[in-house]
C-alpha cells in the first residue's frame, strides 16, 4: 500500500473508535468501549509505522505525498481539497501522538474503570486523538484549520469531563475561550498568506512564496503579519505566554486527560505549526524572534511558577508550560529537528509523569497536594521508579532522554550567536530550575516519614476518603459521574497502568539515544526531505560549544537536584523559613505563587473592561436605546394613532348618519361652488 | 311649472328625512324617516324624468320603491327581534360595535 492509504487509515481507525463507543455504548458489555478504544488507537499507530515504512521506500526527494479524498470547493482562486500530506514531519507526529496515545488508552481503562462515564471517556478521547491526526496530516490551511478546532472542541470536553463539578466546567470554558482567540488568529493568518499565494494546500504556498508571492526580501509586511497571527495560534494551543492561563487550569480534567493534553496532542500543535511553516517563517525573521523570545519568556515562567505551587499535577502543568518553551523557542531560530525530538521525548517522560502522578492521586484517594504527601518510597516502589525515571530525564540527566533534545535545542540558539546568548543562557537557567522544581516534587511525595495514607497501603489497605471531595474547592464531590469511586487506581494493582508506565519509562530513557551528538543522527536525517530548505538547519557543531553545552546541561541538572535534596530532603524547614524569613524570599514566593498575576492581569486588561463594556451595551445601548427608545417608541405611536382612530368608532349610529350627511353635503358644496 | 319648485319640495322632504334620522332615537321613527328620504328622492327623480321626457328617472324610481321596500322589511324585522330579546328600542343604546 502507498503512504498516503496508510495515512487515510490513520485517520480512520480512530475516527470508527470514537463512532463506535459513541454511538454503541448501550449495547457494549461491561469494560469493551475502553478495549474498543484502546485497540482503535494501536491500529493507527501500527498504520502510521505502515506509513513509515512505505515512505523510506521513496528517494529522499520524493518523500512529500499529497493524497485527496475529494474536492471540498475547487474553483477559480480556491483549492480546498480534504487532502493529507504524508511526509517525515507529519509521519513524525503521527508517530509520537498514537505511539503515545495508545499507552494513556490503556492506562485510561484501569483509571477510569469505576467511572460512571466510562464509554463517554473513550468517544471523547478518541475523537481528541482523530482531531490531533487531522491536524497533523492536513495538507492545505483549511484541514488544518478543522482539526485545530476540533483539538479545541475535544479538549473543552475532556476539561469538563466531570460536568457536576463547577471548577471542572469553568476551566473547560476557559480553556475553549483561550483556544478559540488562538483560532481566529489562525484564520486571520491563512488569510494574509492566502491573499498572496492564492492557494491553500501547503506545498503551493512554500512554492508560491519561494516563487516571490511575498517579494524577494525579508520581512515583507503580509507575510510577518501572516506569521505572527499564526504564533498567536500556536501560543494560544501551546500555552505560551500571554496566552497559556488555561493550561494549569486543565489540570481539572481526569489525569490521562492531563497527560494525554500535555503529552501527545494538543500543546505540541503549535510546535508542530510552526515547523511546518517553516519556509514562510524563514523569510519573516520578526515573526521568528517573536516566537523564540516568547518561548524563552515562557520556559523561564513556568519554571519560576513550577517551584511554588503545591498541587503536584501543577507542578507537573508548568513544567509542560516550560518545556513546551524549550521547543517553540528551538523550532522559531531554525533548530526543527532538534525542538521536534524534544517534543517527542517529553512526550514520553511527561506522560510517563502524568500517569504516575496519577497512580499517587490514587493512593491518596483523589488528594493532589504536595503538602498532604510523604513516603510514599515503600508503598509505591513502581510508581516511585517511574516518578524518579521520568524526573531525571525531564531534569536533562545523562543518558536519560531529555538530556540530549534539550541540550541540542540551547545548542543550536547558541550557534547563531548575537542576541541569542541570552537566549541560551535563559535555557540553562530553565534547566536548572526544571532539575529542582521536579525533584522537589519527588522528594516531597516519595521520601520523609510516610503520611497515613502511605501507612494504610504498605499495609494493604489503599485509603478511602469518608466523603470524596474537590481538590481544588473542598466541596463534597458527585460521585455519580466522577473520581473518585470506592476503589483508586494505583499502578501497582493494576496491570494496564503498569504496562503503559513500563513502556514509557523505556522510552524516557531510550529514546535519547536516537540523536547523540557527534555519533547518530537518526532524526536529523529522518526529518531532512521536510526541511530541506531551511537555512540552518544542518548544526556546525563546533566542539567547543557542543562539550561546554553538555557539561553545563548535565552539572546543572544534578546541581539542581542536589539543592532540592538540601532543602527539602536534608534540612527539612529551610523552604518554610526562606518564605518567611528572608524577604527576597517572601517577595519572590508571592510572585511566583500567584503565578507572576498573570491571570489578575487578564482579568483587568481584558475580561473586566469587556464586561464592562457587555455591561453598557445592555444597560444603555439595549434597555434604553433599543427596547425603550426604537421599539417603545414604534408602539407608543401605533397605541396613540390607532386610539385616535378608534374615537371615531364610537357605536352611534345616529352619529355616523350625520358625519356622512355632513360628507356628502360638503361634497355637494365643493362641486356647486366649482361650477 | 318650473322644476325648480318640485326640487325645492323634494329638498325638503329629503331635509326633513335626514334630520329626523340624526335626531330621533326610536328605530321605528328612524325608518320611518329614512322613507321620508328615499321618497325625497323619488320626487326628484321623476321632476327630472318629466323635465327630459323619457322613461329613465321612472324606472329608477321604480328601483328605489323596490330597495325601500326590502328595506322597511327587514329593518322592521330587525326592531321585532329586538323587542323580542327585551333589548331596549333605542339606537343610542345599541353600540356594541364600537372600537
Amino acid at each position: 500500500m502507498s503512504a498516503t492509504t496508510w495515512g487515510w487509515l490513520v485517520l480512520l481507525f480512530p475516527l470508527l473508535g470514537t463512532l463506535v463507543t459513541a454511538f454503541g455504548f448501550r449495547r457494549l458489555p461491561g469494560r469493551s468501549a475502553g478495549w474498543i478504544g484502546t485497540a482503535a488507537i494501536l491500529l493507527a499507530f501500527v498504520a502510521a509505522v505502515g506509513a513509515l515504512i512505505a515512505l523510506q521506500g521513496h528517494t529522499p526527494a520524493h518523500r512529500e505525498l499529497v493524497s485527496s479524498l475529494w474536492d471540498y470547493a475547487v474553483t477559480v482562486g480556491i483549492d480546498a481539497r480534504v487532502s493529507i500530506l504524508v511526509d517525515p514531519l507529519s509521519v513524525f507526529m503521527i508517530l509520537t501522538v498514537t505511539g503515545v496515545s495508545t499507552l494513556i488508552h490503556l492506562y485510561s481503562i484501569s483509571y477510569m474503570d469505576r467511572d460512571r462515564g466510562f464509554a463517554r471517556y473513550f468517544a471523547y478521547l478518541n475523537f481528541f486523538v482523530f482531531s490531533m491526526l487531522l491536524l497533523v496530516l492536513a495538507s492545505n490551511f483549511m484541514l488544518l484549520i478543522v482539526g485545530w478546532a476540533f483539538v479545541g472542541a475535544a479538549s473543552y470536553l475532556l476539561i469538563s469531563f466531570w460536568y457536576r463539578r463547577t471548577t471542572a466546567t469553568r476551566a473547560g470554558i476557559k480553556a475553549f475561550v483561550i483556544n478559540v482567540i488562538g483560532d481566529v488568529g489562525l484564520v486571520l493568518g491563512t488569510y494574509f498568506i492566502f491573499k498572496h499565494t492564492h492557494t491553500l494546500e501547503f506545498l503551493g504556498t512554500f512554492k508560491a512564496t519561494r516563487a516571490g508571492a511575498f517579494g524577494f526580501g525579508t520581512n515583507e509586511g503580509d507575510l510577518v503579519a501572516g506569521c505572527v497571527l499564526l504564533l498567536v495560534g500556536a501560543f494560544a494551543k501551546s500555552a505560551q505566554i500571554p496566552l497559556h492561563t488555561w493550561l494549569p487550569d486543565a489540570m481539572e480534567g481526569p489525569t490521562p486527560v492531563s497527560s494525554l493534553i500535555h503529552a501527545a496532542t494538543m500543546v505540541t500543535a503549535g510546535v508542530y505549526l510552526i515547523a511546518r511553516m517553516h519556509p514562510l517563517f524563514e523569510r519573516a525573521p520578526a515573526a521568528q524572534d517573536v516566537g523564540a523570545v516568547a518561548g524563552a519568556a515562557t520556559l523561564l515562567i513556568a519554571g519560576t511558577i513550577g517551584l511554588a505551587q503545591s498541587d503536584i499535577k501543577r507542578v507537573i502543568a508548568y513544567s509542560t508550560m516550560s518545556q513546551i518553551g524549550y521547543m517553540i523557542m528551538g523550532v522559531s531560530v531554525g533548530a526543527y529537528a532538534a525542538g521536534l525530538f524534544h517534543l517527542m521525548t517529553h512526550a514520553f517522560f511527561k506522560a510517563l509523569l502524568f500517569m504516575a502522578a496519577g497512580s499517587i492521586i490514587g493512593a491518596m484517594a483523589g488528594e493532589q497536594s504536595l503538602d498532604r504527601m510523604g513516603g510514599f518510597r515503600r508503598a509505591l516502589p513502581f510508581t516511585f521508579g517511574c516518578f524518579l525515571v521520568g524526573g531525571l530525564a525531564l531534569s536533562g540527566v545523562p543518558p536519560f532522554s531529555g538530556f540530549f533534545s534539550k541540550d541540542e535545542v540551547l545548542l543550536v540558539t547558541g550557534e547563531l550567536g548575537g542576541w541569542h546568548w541570552a537566549l541560551y543562557v535563559i535555557g540553562y537557567i530553565g534547566a536548572f530550575l526544571t532539575a529542582i522544581y521536579t525533584f522537589r516534587m519527588i522528594f516531597r511525595a516519595f521520601l520523609g516519614a510516610p503520611v497515613p495514607e502511605a501507612r494504610e497501603l504498605e499495609g494493604g489497605h489503599p485509603h478511602h476518603a469518608e466523603v470524596p471531595t474537590n481538590p481544588a474547592t473542598g466541596e463534597a464531590e458527585d460521585t455519580d459521574v466522577g473520581f473518585p469511586g470506592p476503589t483508586h487506581a494505583i499502578a501497582e494493582r493494576a496491570l494496564p497502568m503498569r504496562i503503559a508506565m513500563g513502556l514509557l519509562a523505556v522510552g524516557a530513557v531510550g529514546a535519547g539515544l536516537v540523536q547523540i551528538p557527534k555519533l547518530d543522527f537518526v532524526i536529523d536525517d529522518f526529518l531532512r526531505p521536510t526541511f530541506a530548505d531551511a537555512s540552518h538547519y544542518e548544526p556546525h557543531t563546533r566542539n567547543g560549544i557542543l562539550v561546554i553545552g553538555l557539561t553545563l546541561g548535565t552539572l546543572l541538572g544534578l546541581a539542581g537536584i542536589a539543592l532540592a535534596y538540601r532543602v527539602w530532603v536534608a534540612r527539612p524547614g529551610t523552604a518554610k523559613r526562606l518564605r518567611e524569613q528572608v524577604p527576597v524570599g517572601r517577595a519572590l514566593y508571592t510572585l511566583f505563587v500567584n503565578k507572576w498575576y498573570f491571570d489578575e492581569l487578564n482579568d483587568a486588561l481584558i475580561v473586566r473592561p469587556v464586561a464592562a463594556a457587555g455591561r453598557f451595551a445592555r444597560d444603555k445601548v439595549e434597555q434604553l436605546f433599543v427596547q425603550d427608545a426604537l421599539i417603545g417608541g414604534t408602539t407608543g405611536l401605533v397605541r396613540a394613532g390607532s386610539a385616535a382612530v378608534r374615537a371615531a368608532q364610537n357605536g352611534f349610529v345616529r352619529y355616523y348618519a350625520a358625519l356622512l350627511v355632513l360628507g356628502v353635503a360638503g361634497v355637494g358644496f365643493y362641486f356647486l361652488l366649482q361650477t | 311649472m318650473s322644476i325648480g319648485w318640485y326640487l325645492a319640495v323634494s329638498a325638503i322632504v329629503f331635509s326633513t328625512g335626514a334630520v329626523g334620522v340624526i335626531t330621533r332615537r326610536n328605530p321605528l321613527v328612524v325608518l320611518l324617516c329614512l322613507e321620508l328620504m328615499l321618497n325625497g328622492g323619488n320626487l326628484a327623480l321623476i321632476a327630472f324624468s318629466r323635465m327630459w321626457g323619457n322613461g329613465d328617472g321612472q324606472i329608477l324610481a321604480l328601483v328605489v320603491m323596490t330597495v325601500a321596500a326590502c328595506e322597511v322589511c327587514i329593518g322592521l324585522g330587525m326592531i321585532v327581534a329586538i323587542h323580542r330579546r327585551r333589548l331596549p328600542v333605542d339606537v343610542d343604546e345599541l353600540r356594541e360595535l364600537q372600537g
